[in-house]
């Protein structure tokens, strides 16, 4: 693709859902807005009815930065991620959509590398991966890292999916590439993430990898439990024979 | 085509061969029926393996918390400094 001048008219629509993020959404903003400088784009925040009044923040954001780039699309109550996504989707205006976690363990100032590396390539998909040179995880202990080398492993050996990091979320799509492949897609949490980038793997479309860190604030809560393998190999298992 | 069928090739082409292996004797017998059990060993520890690799080289990035800090504090003072409330919490 030629790179023309600054983005060549794209505009990058960031779908970020939240519940109960009333400070990290106002942080994650501002850090948006601060590596972004010469990129058009607009900020959907998909709320689910947060109780702390993250809504409350977003329309003083709005007043900051104008309600043309930061779009509040709430919905009553908790429905989840994966019809979050499909949810912003609907109400995004770019050709390109960025889909992050507002717990600030997807830092923005990655953002202009997600950018550069889909023009210099093309690319349909450009994933965010932790396992790579220049990319890595803090905040996790060796329980953590075990079944997260382990997930991946198990993965890579099944599925064959051509790309290092499956479970992360920090991914910049072709907006006609998102639409497509979500509808098609019924899994929930972790897996959701994994399904979706196997099944444009499958369907051929082109995908790159950024290196990201990953910094988990949440100290010591391990969201990893029992039931979340179970639901991971469950999850793995249903890839196999579908996918 | 679903990718559990291409496993599913993949080990009936390995089976096939062990099979032929067994019908040729070109190694002896007692060797070939256990190469079955050998390749099954093989592959939980060429996951072990993976796994304990993975775990020595994990990246890590302590510098990217504290990096983090500085940009919360930084983002702070403007949103205050705009009448955003992000006093608490």
């Amino acid at each position: 693709m030629e790179e023309q001048h600054k983005n060549g008219g794209n505009k990058y629509s960031i779908i970020v859902p939240t519940y109960n993020e009333r400070l990290n959404i106002a942080l994650i903003v501002f850090l948006i807005f601060k590596h972004l400088r010469d990129v058009d784009f607009e900020i959907i925040i998909v709320d689910d009815g947060s109780p702390d009044g993250t809504q409350e923040i977003v329309k003083q954001l709005q007043q900051v930065y104008g309600e043309d780039r930061i779009l509040l699309r709430a919905r009553p109550k908790k429905l989840g991620l994966g019809t979050a996504y499909s949810h912003g989707l609907k109400h995004a205006s770019g050709n390109f959509v960025v889909i992050m976690d507002a717990d600030l363990s997807h830092h923005p100032k990655y953002l202009p590398s997600f950018i550069k590396k889909q023009l210099e390539t093309g690319a349909s998909i450009v994933t965010g991966t932790r396992y790579v040179k220049g990319g890595g995880v803090h905040g996790w202990n060796l329980m953590r890292k075990l079944t997260s080398r382990g997930a991946n492993v198990l993965a890579q050996t099944l599925l064959w999916p051509g790309v290092s990091d499956l479970t992360g979320s920090f991914r910049l799509y072709k907006k006609s590439v998102l639409e497509e492949v979500i509808s098609s897609c019924v899994s929930k949490g972790y897996v959701f993430q994994m399904e979706i980038i196997v099944r444009a793997s499958r369907k051929g479309y082109h995908i790159e990898e950024v290196p990201i860190t990953f910094v988990d604030r949440l100290f010591g809560s391990s969201k990893l439990g029992g039931s979340e393998i179970v639901g991971y190999l469950k999850g793995l298992a249903y890839l196999l024979v579908t996918t | 085509m679903k990718h559990i069928f291409k496993i599913m090739a993949l080990l009936v082409a390995i089976a096939a061969l062990w099979i032929g292996l067994l019908q040729t004797s070109m190694i002896p017998q007692s060797y070939a029926l256990l190469l079955p059990i050998y390749s099954v060993v093989t592959l939980g520890c060429y996951g072990l393996l993976m796994v304990g690799v993975g775990l020595m080289q994990f990246p890590t990035c302590p510098q990217e918390a504290l990096l983090l800090q500085q940009d919360i504090i930084e983002a702070k003072e403007f949103l205050q400094r705009k009448g955003v409330d992000v006093g608490s919490g």
